[in-house]
């Protein structure tokens, strides 16, 4: 049973709590993704829940919001048992949610998005007229000014995130919740969605935080719950504790949050690019003038907030698209628009890419195991190298190397990769292409979705990858990922470089300043 | 998942039983409602298709069809692509052969005609597959409407043609002169009569080895070979197969362009082994079951030779039923087929639920969740 | 002169006799596909609902009961596609291949069991069907030069049904656009997320619109086999409802262009008919099924992006999951 040691801070006295769940159950299959969970989250709160991925966040938020109905448990809203059975029913108690993926129709405007599915009339015209009159109130009252004709697509993420909010308080929410809300913003926008938050708050809101970062739970919560593998473990006061505590009750035995970083000296340029550029479709540019230079037996981390270029870098440099000015130098080959070169070709440079996205690129999802070790390396599948047919008794002998060097579980060749879990699918691909001992490393979100087991050891093979000379080009939305590991580090802004720090000379304020854009990094005079 | 649950015996075995069962429940439904015996109905179709002499032959045949365009969208459907267009491919493929037979039966030996024009049945329907295989890959028309679009330009351009340029002359009907004697497929009712073994007259002919050799050809190009691997990764995902150093492009036409191959050797087993000329309508609808043919058998060959002879006899028995129902006659086959595609393609998994059920209650341990 | 004139305006009033089952099932598909349901299927649910008018029209002397079981029966087919695509998130595309083929079965072997001709249902008399509504004063105004040949021609004399589909249009633009169901119909088939987390049932609202889509389809049906025709012929949508698909996809989706679409085929298909057989200086006979080819032609040269782009419902296709 979880251990209740908070008090009512910032709600009055005599109000009830906003939520209260007692003995909430739920299983998927065989799979509990939710045990006997009780949680109290006081009127007027900012409350958050912290937990691992897999810690059964997603499904006790999900069951708040009618999306799924609760095995076993009750749930009170404000002091009044409800059964919540479908998202109407929640958002007719006051519940409103603002996902981590947004729910809006991209060629919808603002006002349309919003009053979708409350429109008030049957006509079109009279329920959007009605709503404008509305929204501008609430607009005005907590804060939130968003153009209302504006297409949703054409909006900046932090804009899209606040046409959310402004959705979830037009239907009326008392109760706000909030699923992993940082994940796309710089430092600065997420400072203001805090302001944002604290508003709310004034103004009586209770407000749910989920999330997984710990910093913003001891920034901005009064409370937090802790889940681990399906159960509360814990009710605090956010005063009463830290981030180390909080990070040890969500793994269950002490963790070290950073490592401490001593210098490192690094060998020759392996890699240059020189004035790299890119333009996507629609002419906007992703990449501008981009210059840097890495070296064997370092890891160049590439900060910034997603959406800044980095991931579009990363395609050029493993050779899914190609520059559009610029060249891009690895040993004595040169890869330019003129002379572009395809993955396979980057592939004989030595280069390795463990892609951002596992499930749409590093893996093919119903293969079996055996079948997504072989990807990109299709020789592995056959039994001399260089014949056209596979044999399937090499594709097997071949996996079951990996999964016995990379400790990946359960150790079955044979096995759908989507039954794997994330960290296992992640060490798979990694296994992958580690095992193929490149000279380069190219590597994405390595821990995306990858609970703390899996990511120790990620961490430690790119290390050691890095210990044996290898160059690790390393791109994370993770600023602590790239504390953690880099010895150089890269910031993007706006599909530029921001400039390259040393590990040494690098603090977050500095950094954060560089991934909103509002500081430049000159680079110092060190000799190479 | 049911279908990470269940065995593969139940997933590809006793899943598209169920369904075709259901298909034929309901059809004996309506065959009640129509006023007949649906049993006697079946009774019926089932001598027909195996138990009169020469039956198993017309059978076999009709099953040639469809191994062909049943191979034809399993092969387009590993890499995730509808191809509806085998009817059109298949006509394209026959006049292919029509070309090569009338322009060259008078001037090489028949062996070599024969040999160039199975070749240019597969050509031509390769080329009639690529298109749409090119426009989907490169301009991003989805494949399903082009090549719905191309079987009617198909059929456009053989009326054309047939009524036209290539009718035979003195005659009326929209068909091709006859191919020069010889050129053609060997029946194989009389090759086994040649070795001694008495087999009544059918139009089975050497077609149906060369389906049965691309069912195997068709194993091992997808299971088997580094292309095969490649085309079920993009099929599966694009970006995986970019990400691997493949272009989806090139491997979406070089899918659509075996697939349309597939599906115009189909017109080898009607205009080279039977009628020896090129006829208007010889495809009729065969593109169509090749899609149902391919659905049930999970697109894998096997699945493809098994479901392809039951739609052959459906075919053989179909024919049978309207000789002797008054009231029955070759649509019933049509709407056996329409259901066996409802069933076994929109409503694959419609038991999926209740089999689990019964499985986990008979194997309770087979419930647990992976890794 | 005045011979070509005359030649031109019946052309015309061809075309919109061609054109309304085309207008009709462009419409049915516009519901469903904006709700993101594919539907290939227009075909059989127009041939099933022609084989229900005019058994019905025949068996009990009345079109409106003709109309009505057309109606009824198409709905049904809807209702299948429905249940396979939406309730059990079944393939598409498979779902509406499947009905045409068991429509095309069904017809003729319920049309032999019924009425023994072959597939066909007995020929309808002038009170069985919909007729000709001549407007007034048609024969009047024909005096006046233009604009008379014009009301009677085009205008006066076509078929209720004929009005109806041109309402339909206007109907369909004013829902779709105009109404909160029309906003959350195009939501559904852009984000079905959106909708979903907004309270508002997802299936509830494919539904509706395969249903509406079944009801306008159903009147098409009608249209060819009691209005149009005097009895259902087997096979007598001859790929219609492939060209409204089609005139659907050109029109990008929006009924006042899909409507210029089918309007456009329409008067392909009735030009071609007036063209066989017939001998043009220079060029000799013109080869008909050019030009009935060309509707095919054309929508795959607007969906390989040489003619403007096509832009379908981004949800359009994929069954609705809720994530995990």
């Amino acid at each position: 049973m979880a251990n209740h040691t908070y008090s009512d801070t910032g709600g009055a006295e005599n109000v009830p709590p906003a939520i209260v769940l007692n003995h909430i159950s739920k299983s998927f299959g065989a799979v509990q993704a939710n045990r006997d969970i009780h949680l109290d989250v006081a009127a007027g709160t900012i409350h958050g829940i912290v937990g691992e991925n897999g810690a059964g966040k997603s499904t006790l938020v999900s069951i708040l919001y009618g999306f799924y109905t609760a095995d076993q448990g009750e749930i009170e809203i404000f002091g009044q048992p409800v059964t919540l059975r479908s998202t109407a029913d929640a958002i007719a108690s006051g519940i409103g949610m603002v996902h981590q993926h947004f729910m809006l129709v991209p060629n919808f405007t603002v006002l349309e998005n919003i009053i979708l599915g409350h429109e008030g009339a049957d006509s079109l015209s009279a329920g959007l007229e009605k709503a404008t009159l509305r929204l501008q109130e609430i607009a005005d009252k907590y804060g939130l000014q968003v153009d209302l004709h504006a297409t949703v697509q054409d909006l900046a993420v932090g804009l899209q995130q606040r046409v959310e909010i402004l959705k979830a308080l037009y239907r009326g929410a008392k109760i706000l919740i909030l699923d992993e809300p940082t994940g796309v913003l710089t430092p600065q926008e997420t400072e203001q969605l805090f302001e944002i938050l604290k508003a709310l708050r004034a103004q009586g809101v209770t407000i749910l935080l989920i999330t997984h970062k710990l910093k913003e739970i001891m920034a901005v919560t009064d409370n937090v719950s802790v889940m681990r593998s399906g159960e509360m473990v814990a009710h605090l006061d956010t005063a009463d504790t830290s981030a180390e505590k909080l990070a040890e009750l969500m793994v269950g035995r002490p963790v070290l949050l950073a490592v401490g970083y001593e210098g490192r000296q690094a060998g020759d340029i392996c890699l240059q690019v020189n004035g790299l550029c890119l333009r996507d479709e629609s002419g906007k540019t992703c990449l501008h003038d981009i210059c840097f230079e890495v070296r064997r037996g370092e890891i160049f981390g590439i900060a910034g907030v997603s959406g800044n270029g980095q991931s579009e870098l990363l395609e050029v440099l493993a050779g899914i698209t190609a520059p559009q000015e610029g060249r891009i130098q690895i040993g004595t080959a040169e890869i330019s628009a003129k002379t572009p070169l395809s993955p396979a070709g980057i592939k004989e440079l030595g280069v390795a890419h463990i892609p951002e996205d596992r499930h749409a690129m590093g893996l093919v999802l119903p293969f079996s195991a055996a079948e997504s070790a072989m990807l990109g390396y299709e020789e592995r599948g056959t039994a001399t190298g260089s014949s056209v047919f596979l044999s399937p008794e090499a594709t097997t002998r071949h996996c079951q190397k990996l999964m016995t060097d990379f400790d990946i579980r359960p150790a079955d060749p044979r096995l759908k990769s989507n039954l794997f879990s994330g960290g296992n699918q992640q060490k798979i691909v990694v296994a992958r292409e580690i095992s193929a001992q490149p000279d380069i490393l190219l590597v994405g979100q390595p821990t995306r979705g990858v609970d703390i087991g899996a990511i120790e050891f990620i961490h430690k093979q790119l290390l050691g990858l890095r210990d044996r000379g290898c160059a690790v080009i390393l791109v994370s939305v993770e600023l602590d990922e790239i504390l953690t590991l880099s010895d150089r580090i890269m910031v993007m802004n706006a599909g530029q470089n921001m400039g390259i720090l040393k590990r040494q000379e690098a603090d977050i304020q500095k950094i954060g300043r560089m991934m909103a854009g509002i500081e430049h990094h000159a680079p110092s005079q060190v000799p190479a | 998942m049911n279908q990470d649950i269940l065995p593969r015996w139940i997933d590809i075995g006793l899943l598209p039983l169920l369904n075709v069962m259901a298909a034929l429940v309901v059809s004996g439904i309506i065959i009640a409602i129509i006023g007949e015996n649906p049993f006697v109905a079946m009774g019926v179709m089932l001598k027909g298709a195996f138990f009169y002499k020469g039956a198993l032959g017309y059978t076999l045949f009709y099953t040639t069809n469809f191994i062909f365009t049943g191979l034809a969208v399993a092969v387009a459907f590993h890499a995730m692509l509808f191809n509806i267009g085998g009817e059109g491919q298949a006509m394209m493929g026959g006049l292919g052969v029509g070309f090569i037979c009338l322009a060259l039966d008078n001037i090489l030996p028949p062996m070599m005609v024969v040999v160039l024009a199975i070749l240019a049945a597969a050509l031509f329907g390769a080329v009639w597959g690529a298109i749409p295989g090119w426009l989907q890959a490169r301009r991003g028309s989805h494949i399903v409407i082009t090549t719905i679009m191309f079987n009617f330009i198909a059929a456009s351009i053989m009326v054309w043609l047939l009524a036209g340029m290539l009718m035979a002359p003195g005659q009326m009907s929209p068909e091709t002169r006859s191919f020069a004697q010889g050129v053609g497929l060997p029946q194989i009712y009389e090759v086994l009569n040649r070795f001694g073994f008495t087999v009544a007259r059918s139009p089975l002919n050497f077609s149906f080895i060369v389906a049965l050799l691309a069912s195997f050809g068709v194993w091992v190009l997808i299971w088997r070979t580094r292309l095969g691997y490649i085309i079920r990764a993009t099929g599966h995902s694009e970006p995986a197969a970019i990400y691997a150093g493949h272009n989806p492009a090139r491997i979406i036409m070089i899918a659509m362009a075996i697939s349309g191959g597939l599906a115009g050797l189909m017109s080898l087993n009607e205009i080279l082994g039977v009628q020896e000329r090129v006829i208007l309508n010889f495809t009729s609808g065969y593109g169509f079951t090749g899609i149902a043919v391919a659905l049930m058998g999970r697109n894998h060959p096997v699945g493809i030779l098994c479901a392809s002879l039951l739609f052959g006899a459906l075919y053989q028995g179909g024919a049978e039923l309207d000789f002797e129902f008054q009231t029955i006659t070759r649509e019933m086959v049509l709407m056996i087929q329409g259901l066996i595609i409802l069933f076994s393609g929109a409503l694959a998994y419609l038991f999926a639920p209740l089999v689990t059920r019964i499985y986990l209650r008979l194997k309770p341990s087979a419930g647990g969740a992976h890794g | 002169m005045a011979d070509l004139w005359i030649q031109f305006l019946l052309t015309l009033d061809a075309t919109l006799r061609v054109a309304t089952p085309l207008i009709l099932c462009a419409m049915a598909g516009l519901f469903s596909e904006r709700s993101g349901i594919i539907d290939i299927s227009l075909e059989g649910k127009m041939l099933m609902a022609a084989f229900a008018a005019g058994a019905l029209a025949a068996l009990t002397g009345s079109a409106l009961i003709g109309l009505a079981g057309a109606i009824a029966v198409s709905v049904l087919f809807s209702l299948i596609h429905g249940f396979a695509c939406i309730t059990h998130k079944g393939n598409q595309v498979i779902s509406g291949l499947a009905i045409n083929i068991l429509a095309s079965g069904l017809t003729v072997t319920l049309g032999i069991a019924i009425f023994a001709k072959g597939g066909q249902t007995p020929m309808l008399s002038r009170d069985e069907r919909f007729g000709a509504i001549d407007l007034p004063f048609a024969e009047a105004v024909n005096a006046l030069p233009l604009i008379g040949p014009i009301y009677k021609e085009i205008i006066s004399g076509h078929n209720i049904l004929v009005w109806v589909a041109l309402a339909a249009v206007w109907i369909t633009s004013r829902v779709v656009f105009k109404t909160a169901f029309g906003l959350r119909l195009r939501a559904v088939g852009e984000k079905p997320e959106a909708v979903d987390t907004a309270g508002i049932s997802v299936s509830g609202l494919r539904y509706r619109a395969v249903i509406i889509a079944g009801i306008l389809c159903g009147i098409a049906g009608a249209y060819l086999s009691i209005a149009h025709g005097a009895g259902f012929v087997r096979e007598m949508t001859a790929g219609k409802g492939y060209i409204a698909l089609a005139a659907l996809i050109f029109g990008n989706w929006r009924p006042v262009p899909a409507l210029a679409a089918c309007l456009m085929f329409g008067f392909l298909d009735a030009v071609a008919a007036r063209l066989q057989g017939v001998e043009v200086p220079v060029l000799g006979q013109i080869p008909t099924d050019l030009i009935l080819v060309l509707p095919y032609v054309l929508t795959v040269i607007l969906l390989a992006g040489f003619i403007g782009k096509a832009t379908p419902p981004r949800a359009i296709g994929t069954p609705y999951v809720k994530e995990r």
